[in-house]
């Protein structure tokens, strides 16, 4: 039990959950609930991706709701006001968001602040910025979203695994090979060992640090894309509290909070299980959907005190240390 | 002569006193009205006055946070644990009356604050991931307490608390009073608030030099519970009625950065809660000074966003050496 890495318990969690599911409702083991699942958090899976990388190398983004929400009210705007090709828009958004990771990179690693307060200085920023352009929803007629909803593989069961399940299954993929076998990847947990450390190994702290935030940003524009293909408009106020669900999903996926410590499938899992969360208390029916907050609250308690546990017995264990102390 | 001008310079305070003049300045030239007072069936009316009613509970969850801060600590529950409090307060004003509905939601406050104090005291978690926790589940649990529906009430003592009036100043303007003298008189008149300091400079030191450092921490975030409780009673007792999903919503933000316009550096150590107070009323003069001038309010977010950084700027390190730098070559 004390070699069992954390992902391996999430992954036991989410499997045990889904039986627990399957159980009551026997419905719930088709590929259809599965293709769901999913769809429906396609956005949060990419956005969460984003936020492992920030985590491990010690920081937090507390921007990506915000992000998010710029996206969809600038993809939507660009397209339908000024008629701008959705491809052309979405490169542009990109750049914008990538351009907004490095700043606040930039600022953390320059005035040596905590990234989050400044990060949550760009979450007021973006927020505000998208409430400016439009406090309304907009919605999105382009043919390109309704090519990008209509396509789907079948599966068999019924269930269809949509584009943006695809897109986000892509990502989690490219992110697991990014933070596992690169240099960048490696230079992350590095970061999050200690910084002191990794500048004296001559690894550059602060262009790692302006690119992990930039690579955050990004994914959070991404995930803004594929949230405006999911409801197919744009809104000042979608995604809000995003940042909390994806930091849960990241730390319930048992990356340390410290930093250090994490794997990208671990995320995913944990995006997964609040997506089945969710999905049983749809299928129940009488639960109200709050259940999910203190559910979640729960799972977060959980898995940050199982972190700790662990932190402890490797401490105990004398010189081998794991290199993460606490303050 | 000189010389006491100087320390008036460096005395600590000043710029945030001068901010919020400059600020209540610009409201004046937005709102030409802005200064006018006036009485009105027992009770001061006017937009200085709107300011100081409506910055009321940021300014007590400024005035927990500030100790929480100064351990070196965060909690970023204080927004939940208002909406609890505020679920609890609507839900038994009308059937057991104001003392019992009251004593229910601080005591509610209290036991966040202890959970929040026992993680990071106890089992040693970070402060913002600890209070990430019940920032996730509390608001779950205050619409479970509402069972998901907008809690209404008319106890009229509860309105009171929220609407009313003490010597024509209203009662939230008075219990905040009330709270920065309680808090002050327990922080500076004994040698409580040094230890808080103490705590916040060096937690491990501290612990050497005989302070019960896990004893301040679970102190500082009870607290700052009990101080979000009060707000969450107040905010609720103003709309008469309770909104699980709504009470509190960003105010911890709010209330982080009253506090560190007040001068109290997230990095622990020396703190004032007597700037705190100014830096919540610095940020509702902003809010107000925005509506008045017709701007739209969501143009608050991005005045803040403005403020965050300029204010972590100066505090930062790095920009503050630079600055001594450009200070001693100039005398």
């Amino acid at each position: 039990m004390r070699r069992l890495p954390p992902v391996a318990i999430t992954a036991i969690v989410f499997v045990v959950g889904f039986a627990l599911c399957t159980a009551q409702f026997p419905n719930f083991a088709s590929t259809r609930v599965a293709a769901n699942l999913l769809t429906d958090n396609a956005f949060l899976g990419i956005v969460a991706t984003g936020m492992t990388f920030v985590i491990i190398s010690g920081g937090i983004d507390l921007s990506v709701g915000s992000v998010i929400g710029f996206t969809t009210v600038f993809v939507a705007l660009a397209i339908e006001r000024l008629g701008v090709p959705p491809l052309v828009a979405f490169a542009a958004i990109l750049l914008l968001c990538a351009a907004f990771g490095a700043a606040m990179g930039a600022i953390i690693h320059v005035f040596d602040m905590p990234p989050f307060i400044v990060t949550l200085a760009g979450m007021f920023l973006a927020r505000g910025a998208s409430f400016l352009m439009s406090t309304e929803s907009t919605p999105i007629s382009a043919p390109l979203y309704s090519t990008v909803s209509d396509f789907a593989l079948r599966l068999p069961g019924g269930g269809r695994l949509t584009a943006i399940a695809l897109i986000m299954l892509a990502v989690v993929a490219a992110g697991a090979v990014l933070l596992h076998f690169t240099r960048f990847g490696a230079n992350v947990y590095a970061l999050g060992g200690s910084r002191a450390t990794t500048a004296l190994m001559g690894i550059p702290v602060g262009s790692m640090t302006v690119r992990i935030y930039m690579l955050s940003s990004v994914l959070a524009g991404l995930a803004g894309i594929v949230f405006s293909f999911y409801t197919a408009a744009g809104y000042s106020l979608s995604a809000v509290g995003v940042e909390l669900d994806s930091i849960a999903a990241v730390v319930i996926g048992g990356t340390l909070l410290t930093g250090g410590q994490g794997t990208v499938v671990g995320t995913l899992l944990g995006v997964l299980i609040q997506g089945l969360i969710q999905t049983y208390i749809n299928f129940d029916g009488t639960l109200s959907s709050w259940w999910t907050k203190i559910v979640t609250g729960i799972l977060l308690f959980a898995f940050i005190a199982l972190q700790q546990a662990m932190l402890d017995i490797a401490r105990r264990a004398g010189p081998r240390k794991t290199g993460v102390l606490k303050s | 002569m000189p010389s006491m001008m100087r320390r008036l310079l460096q005395s600590r305070g000043l710029a945030q006193i001068i901010a919020l003049l400059v600020i209540l300045a610009i409201d004046r030239a937005v709102s030409p009205q802005f200064f006018d007072l006036r009485m009105q069936d027992g009770r001061l009316f006017g937009s200085l006055i709107d300011v100081l009613n409506r910055g009321a509970p940021v300014a007590l969850l400024a005035l927990g946070m500030v100790l929480v801060i100064a351990t070196r600590g965060i909690d970023l529950s204080v927004g939940a644990v208002m909406a609890i409090a505020g679920a609890i307060a609507a839900s038994l004003a009308d059937a057991y009356g104001l003392p019992l509905a009251l004593a229910a939601a601080l005591g509610a406050g209290l036991l966040c604050g202890l959970w929040n104090g026992f993680l990071v005291a106890v089992l040693g978690i970070q402060p913002i991931v600890a209070t990430l926790i019940l920032m996730v589940a509390g608001r779950g649990v205050a619409q479970l307490i509402t069972e998901g529906r907008i809690v209404t009430f008319t106890a009229p003592d509860l309105v009171w608390l929220g609407n009313g009036a003490v010597l024509g100043v209203p009662t939230p303007v008075v219990v905040v009073l009330g709270m920065l003298v309680v808090t002050g008189a327990v922080v500076r008149g004994s040698a409580l608030g040094l230890l808080i300091e103490a705590t916040g400079g060096n937690a491990r030191a501290s612990e050497l030099a005989g302070i019960r450092t896990r004893g301040m921490i679970l102190a500082v975030y009870v607290w700052c519970g009990l101080c979000a409780a009060l707000a969450g009673v107040i905010a609720a007792a103003d709309i008469m009625g309770a909104d699980a999903n709504n009470a509190g919503l960003w105010l911890e933000l709010d209330a982080i950065l009253a506090v560190v316009i007040g001068g109290t550096s997230l990095f622990g150590g020396r703190f004032s809660p007597v700037l705190a107070m100014v830096g919540a009323l610095i940020i509702q003069a902003m809010n107000t000074g925005i509506l008045l001038s017709g701007y739209p309010p969501e143009f608050n977010l991005l005045v803040k966003a403005a403020v965050v950084l300029i204010v972590l700027l100066l505090q930062s390190p790095r920009f503050a050496s630079a600055g001594a730098v450009l200070w001693r070559a100039q005398q």
